[in-house]
This record gives structure tokens, C-alpha cells and sequence, in this order.
């Protein structure tokens, strides 16, 4: 065990995959030499070699449609897209391509391919370097979303990831890739130093895909979300003193219904968080679940705190940003009725 | 007053449209034999001149003839013949159930029947290829059985796609062939990945990947051969120039400024083009691409100069927008008739053995319609609908374990 922050944990899982299985590969711009510009891949490519960890041309597509090819012949190669706004020139490989393989060949041909994606905002770094495009992925059968929230599931659940035989989107919060975030703009990035789940063991360990993880039990109403906004959402509900459940999803394809049903059964409302825009975000689909699944246990509206469905602005971040304040008040709007 | 011409916007036309002539005047051509046969190892800069000229094999008079006339047995071209007139038989009946009502769909292969087939012959088991929907003759030149081909095309009962795809977008995983998407050009970089992964494997197979002239023009192909120069990737990646892209002729995607295998000089790759009616010269410049692979050398981008003789697919009428009598007029003739006259010419073939191969095929592919026409056609039979919620993922998620009880099965 050793204290890690995420961008460490996320080093550390590929690592120790890249040294037990050789048919994992690495690559995306920038991630060779250099380390990727977030520095997830740092030091690979010395340690392991080249061909294990390379630099691409500035192409999402070819990145992609080169490692369905790959993962088709048998290889696990793992992708990165150095931000998920810049994944839309790889939309069709994602969608039309890696999501259909397995499907329209009968089983004869499958892309065990993961790709990685730092996404989210609170960096200003404007509409091109804040997105949250998890919904256009969820919305496409066949292919799977993870989004960890601290450096301890970055690591079990990557690994986890790169071992499916499905294509995954692995979501890297990179407000959190260096520390805890509460969410107000003038927070200071805590380091993860101190938190429990930055201890991380060295070697390999599996979180496994679409179990979510309790973050606080409560009885008065069941707050989900994933990424920062667990992070958000913890500090809301400990300033505002409602006994809230929390429950971090950890993936949205495969979801942890189970987990969601059995909370908002207990507690009888739900607030569901995350900062991507409103309109038909994945956020409405936890809504319908849960309306469809425990509708006869519901006490309150179900509550949606989000993005605006705006493009993310640059000067307006901290508008835009669903902080702790938006949750906080619908909180408390829960426990009105 | 201005000593320049305005601007005027040029809008690409072809020479000829519905009862015109058919002109291929501005079709670079060479005759056979004349082009060069490089070394297959030699350096790209040495290469620059092939993109411009034509590998061409068999003259007017069925001779092989030049340096890249290749030594071929003739079971091996008999082989290829067979695959050839079987693929268009099958085609020609296919279409024609089409027109009955069996299947809701069907694309031909007409004209271009001698590229599959020579490609299929002339690459390794262990290769693969990655086809587009007009490569029947890599199936037939591989023996793949003709009634499961029937059965895709009619979605019936015993589909070995379970009913998943449009009629003749097969997947052939055995047969060397990676499964069809509906997406031009998206497979051309699956080509270069299958490819650098053999290569990073030290593995000894490479991948062949195909687009249209027409889909040279999508960002798909231009990342793919960025991926294949960078990495020096094993693949051969051919671009099937058979003039028409629907109703847009070969100039909408370029093909009045250049040609198309000279799109390889921008990625520092050789670039062949190649007679595609020619099944000696298309065989032969394969191995060539092949051996450069194998040698290490990485990728080539093969142009092959043929024609669409029939209708793009069964929803389209060529007679709308290019001269009915096009074909005919194509300068490097039909690939079944020059392959036939040169095995007569050899000795390796008689009117009278072709005639008994064609009925031989007909039987075949007569046959395997009616044993796929008892099983169904569209509609009167189809695979389990529980099929139709499987091969999502490897294991279902509980949505699609819910959903297919919903459905009920
Ligand atoms: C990405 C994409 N865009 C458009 C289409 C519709 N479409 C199907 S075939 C075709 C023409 C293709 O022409 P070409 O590449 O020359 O191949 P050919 O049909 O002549 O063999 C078009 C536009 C498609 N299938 N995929």
C-alpha cells in the first residue's frame, strides 16, 4: 500500500498490466515519451519499451479504428483521448464500429479495447477542455462507461476495464487527478494524501464493473452521482446536515440497479447529481429508473442537479458548475414534502 | 480593367451521361508488359513513378506478357475462374430473387469479380482480409459454402449472422474475412491495427483492407494511411476503382487530378496501380505488396482500375446517369472473358470445359437456393428473436436479460 493520487493509482494500473500481460499496448498523443500530458502514462514507454507505449498521430479515429483492429486480432490495447471533447472524431469507430463488432459478426470478431478519456470541468478550460459527453456513450449499446472518483477505484477499475472484452470509456475526472474537490471555486485541490481510498496496493486488484460503492449511509433521501460530483455531493450533504445516502455509480454501463433501487426504497426520495447538461443526460435515466423501479416508495419529486444546457462557458464556469449550494437545495426540497 | 479571369466555380462532370457516347479518353492506360517490376524490396523513393502507370499482364490476345507476368499453375487459375463465374451466377440469381421479393437487398460484383478471387488465392490463410460489399470472390475462391451465403441474404432461420445484418454484409472469420459495416471506409484503419498488431506479435500474416475510389474521400482512409506510413504497418490497402460511386463519377472523389494509388506518394508509401480486370496482374502485384510486407517494409496502397458493371446496388438505375452501353466500352474488357482466353491460350482450357465449368456453377448455386429457399426467404423464416439480444456484450447486462423477457423469449 502507498498513498497515491489518481493520475499515480491510473499510472500504477497500467503499469503492473503492462507487466503481467504482453498483449497490452498503450497509445494516444502525447502518451509516449513524454508521459501524456496529464502524466498518466509517465515513465512507461522507458520501463516497458517502445512498442508497449507510443505516441500517435493527432487523430482520434485512427487512434481508435486502429485499436479495434488490434483488439480484433487479439491484443488489449488501451487508447487515450487526451481530452473527451476531442473523442467526437472518433464518434463513429465508438458507435458504429467497436459498439457493433461483437453483434453484426456473430461473435466472430470483438474489440477488447479500452479508452481512456480526462473529462469534466471546474479547470477553465472552456467548451474544449470541460466536457462531460458520458450520455452519448451510454446511449450506444454495446459499449460500456466507467467513471472512478477516487485514486483506489481508478486503479481496480481500469484494470478491471482493460481485462473486459468489451469495449470500455473510462472517464478520468481530471479535477480529481491530483485531489479532493468540494466544489466551490475558491477550494483549493486538497491533496489525496490523507484521504482513505488514496491508499492503494501496488500490485494488481479488481474493482469490478457496475458495482456501485456506499459512500454514506443516511435515511432521509439517496443522492447519486459519479466523478467529481461525489465529491460535490459529500460536501453539500455534510454543510447542510441531512441525513442523505450517498452512492457513487462507478459505472454507468453495466449500472448498479440493484444498489439504486434498494437505497431510494429505504430512503423514499433521490437527488441525482452530475455536470453534464440536463436535457437527455444520463441523469434523466436514472430518473425514469427509479420512477419506473420505486415509484410506490417515492415521497418527493425526483431532483436533478446539473450542468445548464448550455455549451460549458469559460467566464461563467462557477455558474454553470452544479456546486454544493445547487445540491444543497435540493436537499432540502426533498425533505419539503 | 482586370488582366484576371473572374472566378468561376468548377463543378467536376464526367465525358459522358445518357445517351451520349462513352468516353474513357482521359483514363491513363498503358499496354501490357510495359510497366516496370521493381524489386520488392526496394526503397519508396525509387518507387515515385509506379502510382502513374498500369501493371498490366494479359494483351488483346490473352498472352501473359512483361515483368510481372507471374508462373501460375493452371488448377490455380482455373481456381480463380471458377470463383469468378460462380460469384457472378450467384450474383446474377441473387439479384433476380431480389426483384422477387426474397431478400430486401443486393449488391453485385460484376466487372470486379477478378479482384477477390485473385486476392483470395493469392494471400496466406492466416491473412485477413478486411472486404468491402463487392467482394464475393474471396468467399467463392475459398470454397465458403454458398447456401449459408443464401441464408444471410435471406435472414432466414439459419442466417450464421442470426439476422443481425443487411443482406451480403457478411462476417467470415474462418474464411479470412473481417465482418462488413455499412460504413465506408471505417475498416481501412481496423486493417492498419490488425496489421501493427501482427507486426508488434512477430507474427508472419498481414491484413488486406478495401475502399471505393468514391470512399477515398473520407477522413477514415487518409488516418489509415497516416497510421499504416507511421508504423510501418504489414497491410496492403486497395483502393477498387470501378469509376462510379453511386451516380458520382470517379472525378467527384478526385480521380480527373491525380490517381488514386498516387495518393501513396503523400505518405512516403509505394503506390501500384493495377489493371483490376486482369487476374494475373492484380495476383501479381499482390505478392509483390505481400512480399514488401513480409519483408518488412510495410504497407502499399494498390489501385485497382476496373468497372461497376451493374447497378450500384438493387435500389439504384444506372441507365439514369451514364451511358447504357458503358461497360462494353470499358477499355480493359470483362476479367472472366480475359482470364477464360488466356487459359485457352495456354491449352489449359477448352469452350467446351467452360461451358461445363459455367453449368457446373449454375448447378451449384441453383442448388444451394433451393435448400436456403426451404429453410426461407425474407420474412417466411428467421433466427430466434432471442438472437436478436445476444453478442451485445459477451455477457448480458441485466437490461438486456429484462428486455428480452419483455419481448418475450
Ligand atoms: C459513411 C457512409 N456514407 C455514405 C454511405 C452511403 N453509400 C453507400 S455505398 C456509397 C458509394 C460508395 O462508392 P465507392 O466507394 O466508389 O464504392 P463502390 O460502391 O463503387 O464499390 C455510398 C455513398 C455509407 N454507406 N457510408
Amino acid at each position: 500500500m502507498s498513498a497515491m493520487n489518481m493520475v499515480q493509482a491510473l499510472n500504477s494500473a497500467l503499469d503492473v498490466k503492462l507487466g503481467e500481460d504482453p498483449d497490452i499496448m498503450i497509445f494516444g498523443e502525447d502518451v509516449g515519451y513524454f508521459g501524456g500530458v496529464f502524466r498518466v502514462t509517465d515513465k512507461l514507454q522507458e520501463k516497458h519499451g517502445l512498442t508497449r507505449c507510443f505516441d500517435t498521430p493527432i487523430s482520434e479515429g485512427g487512434i481508435v479504428a486502429t485499436a479495434i483492429g488490434m483488439g480484433a486480432y487479439g491484443l488489449r490495447p488501451v487508447v487515450e483521448i487526451q481530452f473527451a471533447d476531442y473523442i467526437l472524431p472518433a464518434f463513429d469507430q465508438l458507435v458504429s464500429e467497436a459498439a457493433r463488432l461483437r453483434y453484426r459478426s456473430n461473435g466472430e470478431f470483438w474489440a477488447p479495447i479500452t479508452v481512456r478519456v480526462p473529462y469534466g470541468g471546474g479547470i477553465f478550460g472552456g467548451q474544449t477542455h470541460s466536457q462531460s459527453p458520458e450520455a452519448l456513450f451510454t446511449h450506444v449499446t454495446g459499449l460500456k462507461s466507467v467513471i472512478p472518483s477516487n485514486p483506489y477505484d481508478a486503479k481496480g477499475l481500469l484494470i478491471s476495464a482493460i481485462e473486459e472484452d468489451d469495449p470500455v470509456i473510462f472517464f478520468e475526472p481530471k479535477r480529481l487527478y491530483n485531489g479532493l474537490f468540494e466544489g466551490r471555486p475558491d477550494d483549493p485541490v486538497k491533496p489525496w494524501k490523507n484521504h482513505p481510498l488514496a491508499e492503494v496496493p501496488e500490485d494488481i486488484y479488481r474493482v469490478p464493473l457496475g458495482k456501485a460503492r456506499m459512500i454514506r449511509e443516511g435515511e432521509a433521501v439517496t443522492v447519486l452521482a459519479y466523478g467529481t460530483m461525489v465529491h460535490v455531493a459529500l460536501s453539500a450533504i455534510e454543510e447542510c446536515g441531512i441525513d442523505a445516502e450517498l452512492l457513487d455509480l462507478r459505472s454507468l454501463v453495466p449500472l448498479d440497479i440493484d444498489a439504486i433501487v434498494e437505497s431510494v426504497q429505504k430512503t423514499g426520495r433521490c437527488v441525482i447529481v452530475h455536470e453534464a447538461s440536463r436535457f437527455a443526460g444520463f441523469g434523466g435515466e436514472l430518473s425514469s429508473l427509479v420512477q419506473e423501479r420505486c415509484f410506490y416508495h417515492l415521497r418527493a419529486p425526483i431532483e436533478r442537479v446539473t450542468g445548464w444546457d448550455t455549451p460549458y462557458p469559460h467566464a461563467f464556469e462557477w455558474d454553470y458548475f452544479p456546486g454544493p449550494k445547487r445540491i444543497i437545495d435540493a436537499l432540502q426540497r426533498t425533505q419539503e414534502v | 480593367m482586370k488582366n484576371r479571369p473572374e472566378l468561376s466555380l468548377h463543378i467536376p462532370e464526367p465525358a459522358s451521361r445518357p445517351g451520349g457516347e462513352p468516353d474513357f479518353t482521359a483514363l491513363p492506360l498503358q499496354d501490357a508488359g510495359e510497366q516496370r517490376c521493381p524489386d520488392t524490396l526496394a526503397p519508396e523513393s525509387e518507387l515515385r513513378d509506379m502510382p502513374y502507370g498500369l501493371v498490366r499482364v494479359l494483351d488483346d490476345e490473352g498472352k501473359a506478357v512483361g515483368p510481372w507476368a507471374p508462373d501460375l499453375p493452371a488448377d490455380h487459375l482455373l481456381k480463380g475462374l471458377e470463383a469468378m463465374v460462380l460469384t457472378r451466377i450467384f450474383d446474377d440469381r441473387l439479384f433476380r430473387a431480389n426483384r422477387q421479393g426474397k431478400t430486401s437487398f443486393y449488391m453485385k460484383s460484376s466487372g470486379e469479380e477478378a479482384i477477390g478471387a485473385a486476392h483470395s488465392l493469392c494471400l496466406g490463410e492466416r491473412d485477413m482480409c478486411f472486404p468491402t460489399y463487392r467482394l464475393l470472390s474471396w468467399l467463392m475462391a475459398r470454397d465458403y459454402p454458398i447456401v449459408a451465403l443464401c441464408n444471410q441474404i435471406f435472414s432466414n432461420a439459419k442466417d450464421p449472422l442470426e439476422g443481425r445484418q443487411m443482406p451480403v454484409l457478411y462476417s467470415a472469420r474462418e474464411y479470412g474475412f473481417y465482418s462488413i459495416s455499412g460504413n465506408l471506409g471505417s475498416r481501412l484503419g481496423h486493417a492498419v491495427g490488425w496489421a501493427m498488431a501482427s507486426a508488434y506479435r512477430h507474427d508472419d500474416s498481414i491484413a488486406i483492407g478495401y475502399v471505393g475510389e468514391g470512399t477515398t474521400a473520407e477522413g477514415n482512409v487518409h488516418e489509415a494511411l497516416t497510421f499504416a506510413a507511421v508504423y510501418r504497418a504489414p497491410v496492403i490497402l486497395c483502393v477498387t476503382n470501378n469509376q462510379w460511386a453511386i451516380s458520382s463519377y470517379s472525378g467527384i472523389a478526385g480521380g480527373d487530378r491525380t490517381t488514386f494509388a498516387a495518393k501513396a506518394l503523400a505518405y512516403g508509401l509505394p503506390g501500384l496501380r493495377v489493371d483490376g480486370n486482369d487476374f494475373l496482374a492484380i495476383h501479381a502485384a499482390t505478392k509483390w505488396a505481400r512480399e514488401r510486407a513480409l519483408g518488412n517494409k510495410g504497407a502499399t496502397l494498390i489501385e485497382l482500375v476496373t468497372y461497376r458493371q451493374a447497378a450500384h446496388s438493387s435500389s439504384d438505375d444506372p441507365t439514369r446517369y451514364r451511358p447504357k452501353d458503358e461497360a462494353e466500352a470499358f477499355p480493359l474488357g470483362d476479367p472472366i472473358d480475359r482470364l477464360k482466353q488466356h487459359l485457352i491460350v495456354r491449352g489449359d482450357l477448352t469452350e467446351d470445359a467452360y461451358e461445363a465449368l459455367h453449368s457446373d456453377c449454375e448447378k451449384r448455386v441453383r442448388e444451394a437456393l433451393r435448400e436456403a429457399e426451404a429453410i426461407g426467404t425474407l420474412g417466411q423464416s428467421k433466427p430466434s428473436v432471442k438472437a436478436m439480444f445476444e453478442q451485445v456484450f459477451k455477457e448480458p447486462d441485466w437490461r438486456l436479460i429484462e428486455q428480452r423477457r419483455e419481448a418475450g423469449y
